[in-house]
């Protein structure tokens, strides 16, 4: 008895901890960005709701700001909103063409091109940003969506991984189909993307999450203030807070961290019931 | 209602195995065919060239007449149920079974109808609307063959079936396959490494060994007519006692029991004597005797496993006794037994050739 009370103590414990660990840099975020900005300034950091909430956050999300006070929040928001689902839904068309002409039809080289696809982890968008950038210029795409997802959605990771799902369906299923008249497109179509629900469902939420996290590649691409991502907009507003003479505006970069957070979180959230539930009901 | 023929079929796979070599055979309208065989002798490879999974490196197959080599595996209008069923399991009952006819432009009316039609045929119809993960393996079982039937092909391929099922469901549904052939009377063939499986549901076997046809007839035909030492020792359970044995001066030798009523054999090769199980009898004066190790009852029938110690020379030799009804023997008692000459098979053992 004092055993397992000691052990589900000590196993809480660290749970709770961990939970302070990863929580309370979100909570000073959310709770510092409902004081004013001299409070910030001057009493740091704070841990309790300040007030100032619906102030803050209706100007953060409506009321333009940056340098040429041409952006919101809002408009931020929508713009990571479009890479990340862009970013996300591209990968898993590319990834998954890719891997179902891999594995399933028989042309020449194919195992090397996979390899050489798999090889371009060893490439990733920092080393080849000066010519992938060059090349989004010269088709004339800077500050376009298209040219802000498209370099970027081809994708060696989403490709081994559905290599490697499609390998483990059984061939018979492929037979059958094959003598139930379904084409190519038909069996993928109605056979291969449905039985691939999970991986889809776990490329999406994780593609999401890396593509709303982009920084460096939005950063290059964008030179217009509303084509701004919202991670983006937090290093420039904050930027512009502390450069432009006035009082800083701490209180409003911890209202874009806090509103930068919410989209995955809550795409996690959604898609992870659904993501369970699909490996749950094994299917295959 | 179709014919299929066989003419010099061959597969040759890109790494030199050669699976199936120059296959023969024509199959009646409404016949069920079954190829048997130990696993890996091609029989399923055979069966995947006719439903056109497999491509054929040789030869010719044609249905009706029609050669179908080159034809796609859907439009040869046959239908085949896998060993694992490979239904697909995200789609319901209902919809597994009218995937195939959807896909051929089939009218949604027309479609439904035949589904129900088939599935209260098979006795799945209150299982539509769920999915295989929640059937059991027989029900699935009778899914995988309502796919196949409902399409009405020209022909029925069974790979395998039944080998997923526990004993008593494959009973019940090898009656159930033979009878729905029957009923709906398409030509089919069935493939199967279980020689009780093979005997019962076959109008006609084909034994396949090493990618060859070693004999085909009708089940009877090629139990107790085999015409290889290879066809002998796979059909029949138990198994054909075989005894090595040799011809010198007129007279047939096992070890060194002279055994009489045979003639005109050659001498000084290896022969192969064999005695199926029943055509073993208890005799006083017998030309063998046998030591009992093993006395299995079966009710009907029992059969008697023991060491014959007749012939000296060589390591006894295990022979099996059909002793019918309640026999009293016990293991450790020792039997003389006695053979019927004119059922004897004598094979050579260099290349299986039957000679009498």
């Amino acid at each position: 008895m004092t055993h397992s009370l000691w052990r589900s103590l000590s196993t809480h414990g660290i749970l709770i901890l961990g939970t302070i660990f990863m929580g309370a840099p979100v909570w000073i975020a959310f709770m510092s960005s409902t004081h004013p900005a001299d409070t910030l300034i001057r009493d740091g950091m704070q841990y309790w709701f300040g007030g100032h909430l619906l102030e803050t956050y209706n100007e953060v999300l409506f009321v333009e700001g940056g340098v040429m006070k041409k952006v919101t929040a809002s408009r931020m928001l929508y713009n990571s909103m479009i890479l990340g689902v862009g970013f996300a839904v591209g990968k898993v068309i590319v990834s998954m063409s890719a891997a179902y002409a891999i594995v399933y039809f028989r042309f020449r080289l194919a195992t090397p091109l996979f390899w050489v696809i798999f090889m371009t982890l060893l490439l990733p968008l920092e080393v080849r940003i000066v010519p992938s950038y060059g090349v989004v210029a010269n088709l004339g795409l800077l500050d376009t969506h298209f040219g802000l997802i498209v370099p970027l959605i081809a994708s060696a990771t989403g490709t081994f991984y559905f290599r490697q799902y499609f390998k483990s369906v059984p061939e018979e299923l492929l037979e059958a189909a094959r003598l139930d008249n379904a084409g190519p497109v038909r069996f993928l179509i109605d056979i291969l993307v449905p039985l691939s629900k999970t991986m889809i469902a776990a490329i999406l939420i994780i593609m999401f999450v890396v593509g709303w996290n982009q920084y460096l590649w939005p950063l290059l691409m964008t030179t217009q203030e509303e084509n701004y991502t919202i991670v983006i907009g937090i290093k420039q507003i904050y930027q512009v807070l502390s450069e432009g003479g006035e009082l800083p505006q701490f209180q409003k970069a911890f209202a874009l961290t806090v509103l930068a957070t919410l989209p995955p979180v809550a795409v996690v959230l959604v898609f992870q019931n659904w993501f369970v539930k699909g490996l749950v009901e094994s299917e295959k | 209602m179709s014919t299929l023929t066989l003419s010099g079929v061959n597969k040759r796979y890109d790494n030199g195995a050669h699976a199936v070599r120059g296959v023969d055979m024509s199959i009646a309208d409404g016949e069920l065919v079954v190829f048997v065989g130990p696993s890996g002798c091609g029989k399923s490879t055979l069966l995947r060239m006719v439903a056109g999974l497999e491509s054929i490196t040789e030869g010719e197959v044609a249905i009706d007449g029609r050669r179908i080599n080159e034809i796609s595996p859907a439009d040869r209008d046959v239908a085949m149920v896998f060993q694992n069923y490979a239904l697909y399991p995200h789609m319901t009952v209902f919809r597994n079974m009218a995937y195939g006819l959807a896909n051929r432009g089939m009218a949604k009316v027309e479609i439904e109808a035949k589904v129900r039609e088939t599935a209260k045929m098979l006795r799945i119809g209150e299982f539509l609307e769920r999915r295989p993960a929640q059937l059991s393996g027989g029900q699935r079982q009778r899914v995988a063959m309502g796919r196949a039937i409902v399409r009405s092909p020209k022909l029925f391929l069974f790979d395998e079936p039944l080998s997923n099922l526990d004993a008593k469901l494959r009973v019940q549904m090898r009656i159930e396959i033979k009878r729905l052939q029957r009923e709906l009377g398409v030509t089919a063939i069935y493939v199967t490494h279980d020689q009780t499986e093979a005997m019962t549901l076959a109008d006609r076997l084909a034994v396949i060994n090493e990618g060859r046809i070693e004999q085909m007839g009708s089940p009877m035909e090629l139990y107790s007519d085999p015409r290889t030492l290879f066809v002998a020792s796979f059909i029949g359970s138990p198994h054909i006692n075989l005894l090595p044995a040799r011809f010198d001066q007129g007279q047939l030798l096992v070890g060194d029991t002279t055994l009489t009523g045979f003639a005109d054999l050659p001498e000084g090769v290896p022969l192969m004597l064999g005695i199926r199980p029943e055509h073993l009898s208890l005799s006083a004066d017998g030309t063998f005797e046998m030591s009992i190790d093993l006395v299995e009852q079966l009710g009907a029938d029992s059969m008697i496993y023991g060491a014959v110690s007749a012939f000296s020379g060589e390591e006894p030799i295990e022979l099996c006794f059909r002793a019918g009804e309640a026999t009293r023997h016990v293991p450790g008692e020792r039997l003389k037994l006695d053979f019927q000459t004119d059922r004897a098979m004598v094979f050579r053992q260099d290349n299986g050739e039957r000679l009498i």
